[in-house]
């Protein structure tokens, strides 16, 4: 492991903008996309076996906390990303929609596995056979069940998202507009 | 006196903090006393049952990886020993010794989480952060042995699909070297430790008779005093060769379950230890053409064994009429796969009996009279996996 | 094993067999409660499954099957009967006898439909409360079949 001073320490690059002394001039969009990709806390809906690989992820061999994802929370309140991971049956459905409308904006999905993208290899009754059919989703990891390394893949295509992001998304017509194919307000 | 409108009704669930799995209890509180509790079940309920009966008996092998995910290998070979059972096929010392070998990693790995979880429960996420680590080198042994971490599909009807490389055995001897002191680390910082003794003594308890009596098996029961171990009372997979303790509780409160799942992996590295020293040699599967797999690179190559691969692939090869039950013992334990077959391709009834279904619910009796928060603690100690509960 | 003790235990047997192993013997319904309670009676403590099946094709289309495990001895039975009325089916319940008993009649009562008499409980397990038709009966299909997004050509139907 390389010594850490504070000379070679990695810092997130600075966005496109015109520097000086004592100041930093750039786009508000891209001041608060650099914030918030680098702060993303997520809600790990963990249902079955991908929750098991979040909780590698999460452990110090791949650790997650890297990326700004150090506090998972368990309110939907004071989260940023959802990450739905394991498989959703039509009962828990309800369940899931109250979660992810109980969220405050802005708010990304990120649906981890088979089973959460499309239902996997359950395609039967009591399984929702993918969960953009009730709530809409940012990114899909596809694996049975992913690695780690996916799942951080996953964030970090997240990340770029939050990113780009333009201000005013959240409350711009197409966005109203996908939420309305799901019977969000 | 309690009145009912005097009751605070807590909704624990079914997306839960700390990763229990989906499961919903309806909590009753008389200030902090728990009155009444009422599980709901089936949030995750897959119809693992209705899917095996139209799945030939070498594609369930994956779906039983889902049932306990946190052990998956000891279902596969639960699984591959029940279809054994039926097509009367027996299996060699070395086949046996090889399936011990990762059945005890799955145990060892199931144990890991649910005791460093119960750490975490009560406050101390430093276990579950350093015992982790070591499950890691188990997930780099499944990889080693069959290409995946966690959703293993280990093994076939009739053996193994590849031998153990020496990358594998190093692997495997890496683990027993570096895991005992671990262990002992993370036993020297709850065992003895006041603040967990104070929350997990007495909490939680359920007599031998009462847990008996609703069907525990496995770690729970053993915490009640009941020596009941399917490996030692109905040996499968050559178990009786080997040199092993089953360790019993008393009370069957929280603290001896936790005591006895530590236990527990200290056997199971006795386990791994002596058949790795006496893995005998031999071929990886048995010579049952009709039921095993031939290997692709013949299938392309030879007329036979593309031939038995399209009958085994077709469900030509007829299969005896019958019913089985097979057990061994899951980490939460006994895992029964009662099976019955009608002499097709696919299975015309097959049941899993699942041990976190039938001592889930013995849960409200086990909480009514204590604290809300020993309900968290007692529920992360009984080890209940929403994957097997629901099926 | 078998033949000296259901003879000491005089278990009202309609016919028996060996079995890969386990003993198993068929038990008419209305003898179900009482041969559990001789067992339970003489070490059968352990209720380690109760579950149902579907025999389309039979006269008597639905089986519940139960096994008992006496640790002492070890001994394993596994019981079966046969519930009279195919339109309404109906065994009673083991829950006076043995606690484990209730969620797995109500598994088999969410999957079949089987009613158990003098259970607690009697209501769904694993589905929705508000599903109306029994998954596990042969009848009923594996899929989901609202579902529109599957191509019945790329699935061979």
């Amino acid at each position: 492991m390389a010594t850490n001073n504070n000379q070679s320490v990695d810092m997130a690059p600075a966005p496109e903008g015109i520097e000086g002394s004592g100041f930093f001039l750039t786009s508000l969009e891209k001041a608060v996309g650099l914030a918030r990709k680098n702060s993303l806390w997520p809600l790990p809906f963990a249902t079955s076996c991908c929750g098991i690989e979040f909780m590698a992820t999460m452990g110090s061999h791949y650790d997650f906390a890297r990326f700004g994802s150090e506090r998972p929370s368990f309110s939907p309140r004071q989260a940023d990303l959802l990450m739905v991971m394991g498989t959703i049956s039509k009962k828990l459905g309800p369940v899931l929609k109250q979660v992810y409308e109980q969220m405050a904006e802005p708010r990304w999905v990120l649906s981890v596995g088979a089973c959460a993208s499309s239902g996997g290899i359950f395609d039967t009754y009591s399984v929702l056979q993918g969960i953009d059919r009730i709530i809409p989703v940012d990114i899909y990891v596809p694996g049975c069940p992913p690695r780690p390394e996916q799942i951080i893949d996953g964030l970090m295509q997240i990340q770029t998202l939050a990113e780009t992001e333009k201000i005013g998304y959240r409350n711009s017509p197409e966005y109203k507009a996908r939420l309305a194919k799901y019977g969000i307000e | 006196m309690t009145h009912s409108d005097h009751l605070v009704t807590v909704n624990l669930g079914p997306t839960h903090p700390a990763t229990h799995g989906i499961l919903q209890n309806v909590i009753q509180l008389d200030g902090e006393r728990i009155v009444s509790a009422v599980p709901t079940i089936g949030y995750i309920h897959r119809a693992f049952e209705k899917l095996a009966e139209h799945r030939p008996y070498y594609q369930i092998t994956p779906i039983t990886d889902r049932l306990n995910y946190c052990s998956s290998p000891i279902n596969n070979i639960g699984w591959e020993l029940t279809v054994e059972k039926l097509l009367n096929v027996q299996t060699s010392q070395r086949i046996d010794y090889m399936r011990v070998i990762i059945m005890e990693l799955a145990r060892i790995a199931d144990h890991l989480i649910c005791n460093s979880i119960l750490g975490v429960d009560s406050g101390a996420f430093s276990g579950f952060l350093y015992l982790f680590q070591h499950r890691e080198l188990i997930y780099e042994i499944y990889e080693e042995i069959c290409g995946t971490r966690l959703t293993t599909n280990i093994g076939r009807i009739g053996g193994f699909e590849r031998d153990f490389s020496d990358i594998a055995r190093q692997k495997i001897q890496k683990f027993l070297d570096i895991f005992p002191p671990a262990l002992k680390e993370f036993e020297s910082l709850f065992n003895r430790n006041r603040i967990f003794m104070d929350r997990t003594i007495g909490v939680g308890a359920i007599s031998a008779e009462r847990a008996l009596n609703y069907g525990f098996t496995g770690p729970n029961l053993r915490a009640t005093g009941v020596d009941y171990d399917v490996r030692a009372l109905t040996p499968y997979s050559s178990y009786s060769d080997f040199d092993f303790d089953i360790p019993i509780g008393e009370s069957g409160d929280t603290y001896d379950r936790f005591m006895v799942r530590n236990e527990e992996m200290w056997q199971s590295l006795r386990i791994i230890d002596q058949a790795l020293r006496r893995l005998p040699a031999g071929p990886y599967h048995v010579d049952v053409p009709e039921f095993y797999l031939p290997p692709k690179s013949d299938v392309y190559e030879y007329m036979e064994a593309l031939i038995y691969h399209f009958k085994i692939v077709m469900g030509e090869i007829p299969v005896p009429v019958g019913d089985v039950y097979h057990s061994v013992e899951g980490a939460n334990g006994e895992l029964g796969f009662y099976l019955i077959s009608d002499g097709g391709r696919t299975p015309f009834r097959l049941h899993f009996r699942r041990p976190c279904f039938v001592y889930y619910q013995a849960f409200p009796e086990m909480v009514i009279g204590s604290l809300l928060s020993d309900a968290v603690i007692t529920m992360s100690s009984l080890n209940v996996i929403a994957g097997e509960l629901d099926a | 094993m078998m033949v000296k003790l259901l003879d000491t235990l005089q278990l009202p047997i309609v016919s028996r067999r060996s079995t890969f192993g386990m003993d198993e013997v068929l038990i008419a319904v209305e003898d179900w409660i009482k041969t559990f309670q001789v067992l339970h009676a003489n070490g059968y403590s352990l209720l380690t499954d109760l579950c149902g099946a579907h025999f389309p094709e039979s006269d008597a289309q639905y089986h519940v099957i139960a096994h008992v495990h006496n640790l002492q001895i070890n001994h394993r039975i596994r019981l079966k009967t046969v519930a009279r009325d195919n339109s309404n089916p109906q065994v009673p319940s083991l829950t006076g006898l043995y606690s484990g008993a209730n969620w797995m009649e109500r598994e088999t009562f969410d999957f079949y439909g089987i009613q158990f008499i003098g259970h607690p409980n009697l209501t769904r397990i694993l589905n929705s409360d508000d599903m109306t038709a029994y998954p596990m009966r042969k009848d009923f299909p594996l899929e989901d079949d609202t579902r529109d997004d599957k191509k019945d050509e790329a699935f061979g139907r």
